[in-house]
């Protein structure tokens, strides 16, 4: 893809975008005798905004679990910040500095607010277990240190009314705040959400929209989405990958996208003679 | 009315951080700690230290330990008995073997050597979730037992194939053994209590903390924002175990005297403790003294009143007391399913608004 856009350009709306951040290289994922994703290449570049897309049962959310290193292709390559990256545990993949939030939320329901934002902070937090008994030393430092990181995120976000409050007592809508904030307090290079604004309605998914477009503007947060409101996500996004049955079928701007006769077809449907 | 925090601005990370953020708390908090440390062990006799407040603490002990595994980190354990045991029987080993050294270092080892055994026995977690890492567990609990049963190392070749304790002394104050005034067996468990709740505190409200909750609510997605299931799941076993270890080590050395391994670290204990914990309410260290304290008292209360109130034969209190305090388990579980830290909890929620609650 790297022909069809310069290295390093500037977005019309004023943004920087770097080179290739991430690259997946022809990817084949199988489960048994199923084939989830089917020689799947594209990049991620520093500081877009790049959407995935395609119908149920496309692949999406299997791509998204190879990038976050939930599963391990059975062929191809990930390529990550110029360097191959071998297979993985996930955990190991958050600490590269990958956070993600989930289709279906996935908080930690018996914490409060502020202690699910807190477990972003993971990466940055090793005080020995010693210091942590005693709540002296490094750990009590660094317990203030990424609160005051975390409050930050929590003000952007707009939570700062429940932030002790159990997550199990809230929201669907801020639920998925919360979860955004969580992978946000990572400081993530690559942020992954997964369906972002599934089962909202229009004004939750504006001010999702807003949160977003927010994050990548301030941070300068890379961000790759799985969406299906086709409005949001041509509006949002830099490029799109499209996906179907597991194959790409197409890759580029919106524009490019809306255009492409295999998305379309795919989409609509097309008759067969 | 005092109960409230209206006024009681915060204004740094580390105040609100603390573990009382409430004043009224705070002070209640030390008002305990000194009526503890500095009153009750001028006006305790023999009867209350044995009957009520050793048991009491120590199995507090326990139950913060069990609390730390089942509560915060979500793994089933059946083998606090047999956990018990390894802290026992070590703390005997080092008794033995060391008479000279001070009784505070030997039950902190205990718990030491506790620990590293509750690894052990907590890799199968890695595999195995719930009901299944409870009966492996299990399996720890019996293979223990049989171990110190079989083993004539373990009880230093002793006929009777128990172990009791000798004496032993902290700052020249007998703590084991015959001699022991009641106070100083109080004071030195209730030590053990004080630092064991604040470590637990301390533990549970930090990273550690996060972490094992993270994964008791949700392991996967614990795994993808960082957290390492292994290690986590291994420090909670280790923290669990030492505390386990030393509430066994006390069992043994400053509370029972004497013990023989099936009896004493059965899997009734494993059960009992446990029960504590459940009762107590599961991820909370106020509840792990709760569950101790009903489990504890409600037995000596019972017989109190039935054998010493009512003038019932002792044997027929004793076999109805069984009946009540089950009976009372079942009724208090269905009234409160989330146990006495969540009754305690909406008391306090309660307690902020009072008196316009509106």
């Amino acid at each position: 893809m790297n022909d069809m856009t310069p290295e390093d350009y500037t977005t019309a709306d004023g943004r920087k975008i770097g080179g290739v951040v991430m690259e997946m290289k022809n990817i084949t994922l199988r489960f048994g005798g199923v084939v989830a994703i089917k020689d799947i290449s594209f990049d991620i570049r520093q500081g877009e905004i790049r959407a995935i897309i395609g119908p149920n049962g496309a692949g999406k959310s299997s791509m998204l679990n190879v990038i976050s290193g939930f599963y391990n292709p059975q062929e191809g390559e990930v390529w990550y910040k110029g360097t191959r990256r071998p297979p993985m545990k996930p955990f190991q993949v958050a600490q590269q500095g990958i956070a993600r939030t989930f289709q279906n939320i996935a908080l930690f329901e018996g914490m409060t607010v502020l202690d699910n934002v807190m477990t972003g902070r993971i990466r940055e937090m090793k005080a020995g277990l010693f210091s942590q008994a005693i709540w002296k030393g490094k750990a009590e430092r660094e317990e203030v240190e990424n609160r005051a990181v975390v409050e930050k995120v929590i003000d952007f976000l707009e939570i700062q009314h429940i932030r002790k409050t159990p997550v199990g007592r809230l929201p669907y809508g801020l639920k998925k705040r919360v979860e955004l904030a969580r992978a946000l307090a990572a400081e993530p290079s690559i942020l992954l959400l997964d369906e972002p604004m599934a089962g909202m309605n229009v004004e939750e998914k504006e001010d999702m929209s807003r949160f977003i477009l927010d994050v990548n503007d301030e941070f300068g947060t890379t961000i790759a989405l799985i969406e299906h409101d086709m409005g949001v996500v041509m509006d949002l996004s830099d490029r799109v990958v499209v996906m179907d049955y597991g194959k790409k079928i197409g890759d580029g701007t919106p524009d490019e996208v809306r255009n492409n006769q295999a998305v379309i077809d795919a989409y609509l449907g097309v008759a067969h003679d | 009315m005092f109960y409230r925090e209206a006024g009681d601005f915060k204004t740094s990370y580390t105040e609100d951080n603390q573990t009382f953020p409430i004043k009224f708390d705070r002070y209640r908090y030390y008002a305990v700690l000194v009526f503890a440390f500095a009153v009750v062990p001028f006006v305790i006799n023999d009867y209350w230290v044995n009957a009520v407040f050793l048991p009491f603490l120590i199995y507090a002990i326990a139950a913060i330990g069990l609390n730390i595994l089942v509560g915060y980190c979500g793994q089933v354990s059946l083998g606090t008995g047999g956990f018990m045991a390894v802290g026992a029987y070590a703390v005997y080993k080092l008794m033995t073997a060391f008479p000279d050294v001070s009784m505070f270092i030997h039950v902190i080892l205990a718990g030491v050597i506790t620990a590293g055994v509750g690894v052990l026995f907590g890799l199968p977690s890695l595999r195995i979730k719930g009901f299944y890492l409870a009966v492996a567990t299990l399996a720890a609990q019996f293979f223990l037992v049989w171990l110190f049963n079989r083993v004539p190392w373990f009880y230093n070749y002793s006929a009777s194939g128990q172990i009791s304790s000798p004496e032993r002394t902290v700052l020249g104050v007998p703590i084991t053994g015959a001699e022991t005034a009641p106070w100083a067996a109080y004071l030195f468990c209730l030590v053990f209590v004080t630092l064991s709740a604040l470590v637990a505190r301390n533990l549970t409200r930090g990273m550690a903390g996060r972490k094992w909750m993270a994964i008791r609510d949700m392991d996967i997605a614990a795994e993808i924002i960082g957290v390492n299931p292994l290690k986590a799941k291994l420090t909670a076993f280790a923290v669990s175990s030492f505390f386990v270890g030393i509430s066994g080590a006390l069992f043994f050395s400053v509370y029972l005297g004497a013990v023989e391994v099936g009896e004493a670290f059965g899997i009734n204990k494993s059960f009992l403790v446990l029960f504590m914990v459940i009762i107590g309410g599961l991820g909370s260290i106020f509840g792990s003294f709760a569950g101790a304290a009903f489990l504890v008292l409600l037995p000596v209360l019972l017989k109190n009143a039935l054998v010493g109130g009512m003038g019932w034969p002792t044997d027929l209190a004793a076999h109805l007391e069984f009946i009540i305090v089950g009976g009372l388990i079942i009724i208090f579980l269905i009234a409160e399913p989330h146990g006495l830290a969540q009754l305690w909890r909406v008391t306090k929620e309660k307690l902020r608004l009072w008196p316009f609650p509106h």
